[in-house]
């Protein structure tokens, strides 16, 4: 177990060291000059345009040797410190990310997390009865084929501007000061619950459609034949059925939770939520490297330690992991 | 006994999974609200003042409804900076609510009312201000003439100050009392110090002379201090909230007292989001850019039921803000040659243009391209003499004489700028009309400005020429010379090299701004020469955006009344311009009817 786990997490720290040499390797080695980029702003004569130009090369750090920028990343990393922010100067990229990213996890944690227990209930319902097949299946493809941008303009014009049962933008109520009083909670809950929707709805459809045909042939296979062999009753291999189904949609929900941390662009922009997506965005129409690069490297680290948390909830959930560990141990 | 168990184990697994879903969005819900709630950031430091300071609105569920003017179409990034000489960045209101000029410019009256100073006036070399009485910075200390004369010493010696060129025939600026006296060398620059009257910031002495040269210019000032009619409240991702400063002289002095206690600026999502905020009365005052908001007014009979008020009640709708010109790059071939860009101007139908993408909230440029505010200045005679027009034959006959040969150019306009991306579409279509092949681009917004800073384009859509008190500023800009490498001013875009008319120019500013003679026979002169010319192509007049709800504020600025100021919260015209009359003007809109 233990040089299982030992060997596990130096691969994940290997990942990580490779994820983050790239992150910072795209932007610095990349044409352009972000100092450049953002004295594009100002309309200053030369002299004092000159005089900006130092200040601002010292401020983002630019006018270091390309090895020593590195090192400072990397000591700045380890410090919590990624740096200030071209697109919103003087703000520090910390400062922005710590900001977006409560909105993020508020909005795409509990939807792909719904959507992932609900999907995998519906669809093992619908490879039970036939009845709900023809109807749960058909669903799930429509739901799952309906692109976000459609999604995230339908709903907020039928349910905000023509019935007006919910805001269709903004994270709270913009008259309201952020306060742990009920009616910011409750105006934070009515303005996340449309976007929620949007990604729970699209979300729903290709959990339970994958659900549904991996209960499907894990009802058919040879332990669940024997298990009726040895009289076992229906509910019982439906049970055993539900849990070899769920590993593979396990490492599915891994993925989709690593990259929740990227935010989901089109939803935030379309309802104006200010999570890592929107920021994400407005960090690319401003060519803001240093706001980018920090994104990225919480993206690298949200993938690798779902990945991991993953990796020993197998352990707990398969059996079949747990004894291999044990017997490579030995 | 296996039974059992698995019922319980299924029950366990159903619960279970039912409570992973509820720990999950409480969880998130309480990272959001703690997040929120740690990111907000209050201004007001109650340390530092020991005038009334205004009360914390942090002890406030929020702000009264009926008590606060939001304000949108201003700011695009989350307000971190305070800093009035940070012209690019500076959140909104930090100049104009906080930080005030010497004057004011009304673009209506073309008059200049004493603001910061009670009177100037030019003895020969020497231009002597005097400093209004009373007046105190938001911390307590008195406003005197040393503090003016600081902000201009700063502006002669710090580089960065964007103020810097305004003050190059400035020697010295020294203040006895509340009186300033500025010397100047001979021939003072009449125009450029004009502009520095009514557009620099007057800052505290006592807090920006502790600052490195850096910081003054760039540093965040997250806590100012100004003389100006509100304070920074709180501010967070999403808005940046003012809170009324009680002792602001314009209260005493000139009666003029906002009627909201807070002032909300709304950091802007799209346009679609902006129009149902609007809409909806979430946001008052609004400055964005609203497509079919012509729909919106002269719909159901005016107003479209939902109280919208803009500057004018009928087409444009819009005060004519910036003359957005075609700019070609006069150094490369075949921009470089006068009846190619004379073949372009008769090519394009502006009238069109304005209806097709902007439904008429927008006019045609006159061909000068001067904004009307400056029509005094305009010689009609030399205008019609050697003006253009829409008039595709002639376009083809000076196309002949051009040498173009039919290759094709890029046109590049920054993406996201919705209206001029349709804009170009027209445009280039115009000119395929006479045989002129023209790419329309979209590189993003900072590329498409170092491409035009370094002179790799070929033509552009440029609306740098915005309102202003004279036509010297907007030939300034067409003409100045030297042209370096990288026109990192952003004057003289296009690269033109007319030394006789940058000689014309320097000699406009530095004539006395009451010489009106002699500044317009200069004037006349340059514009024929600019129409003889045509360095840039002016297209349309783009407009200072505005739509009002009249939901819970009104007696909005508008044309024709006693109350025409300027209706937006930009910099320039906030800080510059009438908007803070504008604002004072508001009044809470009657109960509404059951």
């Amino acid at each position: 177990m233990r040089r299982y786990l030992t060997r596990k997490v130096i691969t994940y720290l290997l990942a990580f060291f490779v994820g983050a040499t790239i992150d910072w390797g795209i932007p610095h080695l990349m044409p352009g000059n972000p100092v450049q980029l953002y004295l594009s702003k100002f309309q200053l004569q030369p002299g004092g345009y000159a005089a900006l130009y130092k200040t601002m090369s010292e401020a983002f750090g630019t006018s270091l040797p390309l090895w020593d920028q590195y090192l400072h990343f990397w000591s700045g990393l380890l410090h919590g410190d990624l740096g200030v922010s071209i697109y919103d100067f003087p703000g520090r990229v910390t400062t922005l990310i710590f900001d977006a990213i409560p909105y993020t996890l508020a909005l795409l944690g509990p939807a792909i997390v719904l959507s992932y227990l609900l999907g995998n209930r519906l669809g093992a319902a619908a490879a039970r009865r036939r009845s709900l097949d023809n109807t749960v299946l058909p669903a799930g493809y429509v739901l799952q084929a309906i692109p976000y941008p459609w999604l995230a303009l339908a709903l907020p014009y039928l349910l905000g501007v023509v019935w007006h049962v919910f805001p269709i933008s903004g994270p709270y109520d913009q008259t309201l000061l952020p306060a742990l009083s009920w009616p910011f909670v409750s105006s934070l809950l009515y303005h996340w619950f449309l976007p929620f929707l949007t990604v729970f709805l699209v979300s729903l459809g290709g959990w339970a459609i994958g659900m549904r045909n991996l209960v499907i042939y894990e009802l058919e296979n040879d332990s669940s034949r024997y298990l009726r062999a040895l009289g076992a009753r229906e509910r019982l291999v439906r049970r055993h059925a539900y849990r070899s189904a769920s590993l593979p949609q396990l490492s599915g929900l891994a993925l989709a939770l690593g990259v929740v941390i990227g935010g989901n662009i089109v939803t935030e922009i379309a309802f104006h939520y200010p999570g890592l997506g929107l920021l994400i965005y407005n960090a690319i129409e401003d060519e803001d490297y240093f706001l980018l690069q920090g994104i990225f490297i919480f993206i690298v680290i949200g993938v690798l330690l779902a990945n991991f948390v993953i990796d020993l909830v197998y352990i707990t959930v398969d059996p079949r992991t747990r004894l291999s560990m044990q017997g490579a141990a030995q | 006994m296996r039974r059992n168990t698995t019922a319980m184990s299924s029950k366990w697994a159903r619960s279970r999974g039912a409570r992973w879903g509820t720990v999950a969005v409480a969880a998130a819900l309480t990272l959001a609200t703690a997040s929120a709630c740690t990111s907000s950031s209050s201004g007001s430091n109650p340390k530092s003042t020991s005038a009334p300071s205004p009360s914390s609105t942090a002890a406030l569920a929020g702000f009264p409804r009926s008590q606060t003017l939001y304000t949108s179409g201003t700011a695009y990034a989350p307000p971190t900076i305070w800093n009035p000489f940070d012209l690019g960045n500076f959140a909104t209101g930090t100049q104009g609510l906080i930080y005030e000029p010497l004057f004011l410019y009304d673009p209506v009256k073309n008059t200049y009312d004493p603001w910061l100073a009670s009177s100037g006036t030019w003895s020969g070399t020497t231009y002597t201000i005097h400093v209004r009485n009373g007046v105190k910075w938001s911390d307590g200390t008195a406003l005197t003439g040393g503090d003016v004369a600081y902000s201009i010493n700063l502006a002669m010696t710090n580089k960065s100050d964007p103020y810097n060129s305004n003050t190059s025939t400035v020697k010295s600026a020294t203040a006895s009392g509340n009186t300033v006296t500025v010397t100047f060398n001979s021939p003072p620059g009449y125009s450029e110090w004009q502009d520095y009257l009514w557009k620099a910031p007057v800052v505290p002495r006592h807090v920006w002379s502790k600052l490195s040269a850096a910081q003054q210019v760039t540093g965040a000032n997250t806590h100012p201090v100004g003389t100006g009619p509100m304070l920074l409240d709180t501010y967070n991702a999403t808005e940046v909230a003012y809170q009324d400063n009680p002792g602001w002289w314009g209260t005493s002095q000139l009666g003029l007292k906002f009627k909201f206690k807070y002032l909300v600026d709304v950091v802007n999502g799209s346009n679609n989001v902006e129009l149902s905020a609007l809409t909806a009365g979430q946001v008052d005052w609004s400055n964005n850019f609203l497509p079919g908001i012509n729909e919106l007014i002269s719909g159901l009979g005016g107003n479209a039921g939902y109280g919208l008020k803009t500057f004018y009640a009928k087409s444009p709708y819009m005060l004519p803000a910036n003359t957005v010109w075609l700019e070609p790059n006069t150094t490369k071939a075949p921009m470089n040659n006068v009846n190619f860009r004379k073949a372009m101007a008769y090519a394009i139908n502006p009238q069109q243009l304005v209806q097709v993408v902007y439904s008429g909230i927008t006019e045609p440029a006159g061909p000068t391209g001067l904004l009307p505010n400056l029509e005094p200045y305009i010689d009609q005679g030399v205008v019609s003499q050697n003006g253009f027009s829409y008039n595709p034959s002639l376009a083809k006959q000076y196309l002949a004489k051009s040498g173009y040969h039919g290759q094709n150019l890029t046109l590049e306009v920054p993406d996201g700028w919705t209206d001029w991306m349709a804009g170009v579409q027209v445009i280039s279509q115009d000119l395929a009309a006479v045989g002129i092949k023209v790419t329309p681009t979209f590189p993003q917004a900072a590329a498409r400005n170092a491409d035009l800073t370094n002179g790799s384009y070929d033509l552009a859509l440029d609306n740098n020429a915005q309102l202003d008190s004279t036509p010297w500023s907007y030939f300034q800009r067409i003409y100045q010379l030297p042209i370096a490498k990288q026109q990192t001013a952003q004057l003289n875009w296009e690269r033109f090299s007319s030394p006789s008319d940058w000689a014309l120019v320097q000699q406009a500013g530095s004539t006395p701004v009451t010489d009106t003679a002699k500044l317009n026979s200069i004037y006349s002169q340059l514009e024929k020469d600019f129409l003889t010319q045509l360095p840039q192509i002016p297209v349309w007049y783009n407009g200072a955006w505005f739509q009002g709800n009249t939901k819970y504020w009104t007696n909005y600025a508008q044309s024709g009344t006693s109350n025409e100021n300027t209706p937006v919260m930009w910099n320039g015209y906030l800080g510059s311009m009438t908007t803070v009359y504008a604002l004072a003007n508001l009044s809470p809109a009657p109960a509404p009817k059951p």
